[in-house]
């Protein structure tokens, strides 16, 4: 492994502890007593100090954290005795709500959320791309004026206004789409596709849109670089100027772009999961802020920072194969 | 003469060579100046010559004092200078001025002229002799502006002139030593070929000391007194300037003036005497 | 036969003013084997002429006049007509080698594009053999293994080295080299001059350099055309515009040189033809492009 990796992982790693520690820290203030949650209605002070305790509530700021972090690694038992509850590792914490580990709670709604994202990104890049090139090959013809003022009119959508007037034209009022119902994709691949477009659409019409106008900025860019018209001097026919000079150093900065953006989709998630009512790890977390369960919050902002600290490095590492200026030199 | 005005003694200067460092090693250090001392008397004019990679306007920078140095000393007058604290290093400032290489770019594109020459009095809290108007008015003429131009921006003015605004902002404080790091060498050659008789011309009547940073033997040849050549962070020989020139000892002086391109001096003669006998025909 | 005859070249740039010459009217001519210097200073349309020879000129702008190579006209040229031309008949070097470059492909890649371009057919092991070849004859040592590098891990001397190996891999007739050395050490200046005379005494590639150094065309060609606005002022021997230039603006540029045998005095403003400091042409580089 080359030593720049291990420097990313190893300050990767510092970063998410740091995350840990900060929603730990703003959780710790601001959480309700979750022993109150779980006594229940009819509760005495006697029984609360008593879960209180069986929990490790009553202990000092660190040793809890403490607690926390070696429990994302090794699983922890919450309480005691008859009470107690397992936890295994990875250990996000435990919904007394739900009476669930928050990390079976995000497993179960991975699948869904994960579909939605990949087809989105999909959906997004081919779409930006194919965009922003056309606009570039294009540039100052009406074909680029009009792909200009689209990107622009999506990007002021809200994707939350969008996904209503999607659902309302193609499904109620065009009948084009049925009405999602809860199919796998072995059984159903019709219905399941049917259930996903939308949202797929949804998501991806912003970075879309902006994806189409960085790529049409780069594209430009590069063209007016003097290697493209060395390239030229050179007697090479446009098709492989382009293909060759441009479009490899226009899209490289794209790479990394996608990947921020790609590993902060969860953000994304939670609107459009919600709005179309798609049980995913997006509307878990809108569902527990509504609720006010912590755990699972903090379970899904852990989840996000890691994505995003995973994608910084994935980001790095692929940055290093497809540039050689930054590759090590021997 | 006693002192000199500015004297450089044993200047080192590293810089820690990127990616190299990590959360507990340091990094390792790239020297770009090497154990450099000049010195330069009033009036004089002592050029730093050398290639890229030299070091030779870093050395400019550490004598001016944007830089620190990693170790040796800078003095002014006698004066060490190498440590001083921001209260201090304004007054320096005003004995020690710049004119860098890019006029457009070391110009504050949104600034007027007047805004961009009276700015050095204003950061030293000076008050300005006779007001703004009327002191850049004269700063202007000094340098062979129109004075009129005074509300223009840098963008407004050829690379030249652009040039003579860099060298008025230098001289509002009234310094004794003006830096010029690659002054001209941005600069066409009838362009440059001006800004170079003004700057021997400030020289001889305000008294002027100059550094004068420059890759171009033959600009060199036209305005220093005094010449050091330098490589690889290192002074490798220095000497009044016609000896350098006429009789370079080091190696690498030779090997430098070899590769500088020239027109043939027959030639060059030829064409003064046509040019006398077309001057005496006419006349 | 003449190898570049250029007649009445004319590159016009529409603006919001009006149509505006980069270059006009402009004659050239080169012999095989010889040597052209173009000399003048920023915005005297120099690197347009090299452009517009070529038939590179930007896309707005308009080019009307003669320019033949050998016995064929080029303007007017079909694209495709005109890349047989361009990398095989008429190579580039240009002033900047890094930027000119391109960061991501290595050197010898380029360089075997630039052969393939013109020998369809050519397989990439031929190619490379070619590449390598055309980077020891401009001394570059190991030159089998320094194909395989990048732009970014050779120095700009080598950098500019390689370009004029990409330019020579097609043994073309005609090399235009705009600014080849002023982004270059004095030193290392020298040595890609040197190489660009021993390439014209061994290959007799005709050499157009355009340049602003006026001792570097001076040391290098044998004809010069001085240019000022996009207008040729003067043409001539290289000797005679030494000796005894005829136009003001060629005297105030001679004069205006500053000399390394000798301190002159001040030295002389060019102010002939109002090209003093106080006119507008000296912006930075390139014409109004």
């Amino acid at each position: 492994m080359p030593r720049f990796l291990i420097t990313r992982v190893a300050s990767g790693l510092g970063v998410l502890l740091l995350v840990c520690l900060f929603t730990y820290l703003v959780f710790f203030a601001l959480s309700p007593d979750p022993a109150v949650q779980i006594c229940g209605k009819n509760c005495t002070p006697e029984v609360i100090d008593q879960i209180r305790g069986n929990l490790g509530l009553d202990q000092p700021f660190w040793t809890q954290f403490f607690h926390f972090v070696v429990g994302i690694f090794a699983g922890r038992t919450y309480g005691e005795g008859v009470g107690a509850v397992e936890c295994a590792a990875p250990c996000l914490g435990y919904s007394f709500q739900s009476s669930q580990a928050v990390w079976d709670m995000i497993i179960q709604r991975l699948p869904v959320s994960a579909t939605i994202a990949v087809g989105a990104a999909v959906l997004w890049l081919l779409a930006g791309l194919a965009g922003g090139l056309l606009s570039a090959v294009k540039e100052g013809t009406f074909l680029d004026r009009f792909t200009t003022g689209l990107t622009l009119t999506s990007m002021s959508i809200p994707n939350y206004v969008l996904a209503l007037v999607l659902q309302y034209v193609l499904v109620v009022k065009l009948q084009w789409l049925p009405f999602p119902q809860a199919v796998a994709f072995a059984d159903d691949p019709g219905q399941w596709f049917a259930n996903f477009v939308m949202p797929w659409i949804v998501l991806a019409v912003g970075y879309a849109a902006a994806y189409t106008r960085l790529t049409r900025a780069n594209v430009l860019d590069v063209l007016r670089e003097n290697y493209v018209r060395t390239a030229y001097a050179k007697g090479l026919a446009q098709p492989l100027v382009w293909r060759r000079h441009a479009l490899r150093p226009a899209l490289t900065p794209i790479v990394t772009i996608f990947g921020m953006d790609f590993a902060g989709l969860l953000g994304g998630a939670l609107i459009t999961e919600t709005v179309f009512g798609i049980n995913g790890v997006g509307k878990m977390a809108a569902d527990s802020i509504a609720r006010n369960d912590q755990p699972v919050i903090m379970g899904v902002t852990l989840l996000a920072g890691f994505l995003v600290v995973v994608g910084n490095i994935v980001v790095d590492v692929v940055y290093t194969a497809i540039d050689p200026r930054v590759r090590v030199n021997a | 003469m006693s002192t000199p005005l500015l004297r450089a003694t044993n200047l080192v200067k590293e810089f820690p060579v990127l990616g190299t460092g990590g959360l507990l090693r340091r990094p390792d250090t790239f020297r770009a100046v090497d154990d450099v001392s000049f010195e330069i008397n009033a009036g004089d004019t002592l050029a730093l010559v050398g290639e890229s990679g030299s070091g030779k306007s870093t050395t400019a920078r550490l004598a001016a004092r944007l830089l620190d140095v990693t170790s040796g000393t800078v003095e002014l007058d006698g004066e060490d200078v190498t440590g001083l604290g921001r209260a201090d290093l304004r007054r320096f400032r005003s004995e020690v001025q710049v004119v860098f290489q890019d006029p457009y770019s070391s110009l504050n594109p949104r600034h007027t002229v007047e805004r961009i020459v009276t700015a050095p009095l204003l950061y030293q809290q000076r008050s300005i002799p006779g007001g703004a108007r009327a002191f850049t008015r004269s700063l202007m003429e000094r340098v062979g502006l129109d004075p009129d131009h005074s509300q223009k921006y840098p963008a407004q003015f050829s690379g030249g002139q652009a040039q003579r605004i860099g060298i008025a902002r230098a001289l509002a404080v009234g310094p004794r030593v003006v830096v010029c790091d690659e002054a001209v060498s941005a600069l066409d050659v009838s362009v440059q070929a001006q800004v170079i008789n003004l700057l021997r011309e400030l020289q001889r009547e305000e008294g002027l000391t100059y550094l004068f940073i420059a890759h171009d033997l033959a600009v060199v040849r036209q305005i220093a007194t005094r010449v050091a050549v330098m490589t690889q962070g290192r002074i490798v020989e220095e000497g009044d300037r016609d000896a350098v020139f006429d009789a370079p000892q080091h190696e690498y002086t030779r090997k430098l003036l070899d590769a500088v391109p020239r027109i043939r001096p027959e030639w060059e003669r030829e064409r003064r005497r046509n040019a006398a006998l077309a001057a005496g025909a006419s006349a | 036969m003449t190898l570049l005859q250029v007649r009445d070249l004319t590159v016009t740039f529409p603006t919001p003013r009006g149509p505006l010459d980069a270059v006009r009217s402009l004659d050239l001519d080169l012999e095989p084997g010889g040597a052209l210097g173009i000399v003048g200073e920023s915005g005297s349309g120099k690197s347009m002429t090299s452009l517009a020879i070529m038939g590179l000129q930007p896309r707005a702008a308009q080019r009307t006049g003669s320019v033949r190579l050998r016995d064929q006209e080029l303007v007017g040229l079909s694209e495709a007509e005109l890349r047989r031309v361009r990398g095989d008949r008429i190579a580039m070097v240009f002033q900047d080698p890094l930027s000119s470059l391109n960061p991501y492909y290595t050197v010898g890649l380029q360089i075997e594009e630039a052969y393939r371009a013109h020998r369809p057919g050519t397989t990439r092991r031929v190619a490379r053999r070619v590449a390598i070849e055309a980077l020891e004859r401009v001394h570059i040592r190991d030159a089998a293994r320094r194909v395989d590098h990048y732009p970014h891990q050779f120095s700009g001397g080598m950098r500019q080295r390689v370009m004029i190996a990409m330019a020579l891999s097609t043994e073309p007739e005609l090399l235009i080299a705009d600014e080849p050395t002023t982004a270059l050490d004095v030193t290392v200046q020298a040595q890609i001059l040197d190489l660009l005379q021993e390439i014209r005494r061994e290959t007799g590639t005709g050499l157009v350099l355009i340049t602003h150094d006026l001792a570097v065309v001076s040391e290098v060609t044998d004809h010069i055309v001085v240019m000022k606005d996009g207008v040729c002022v003067e043409r001539g021997p290289v000797e005679q515009i030494f000796t005894d230039p005829r136009h003001a603006y060629t005297q105030a540029l001679l004069d205006a040189v500053p000399r390394i045998d000798d301190e002159i005095g001040a030295l002389r403003a060019v102010t002939a033809g109002g090209a003093g400091d106080a006119a507008a042409n000296d912006k930075k580089d390139g014409g109004p492009a």
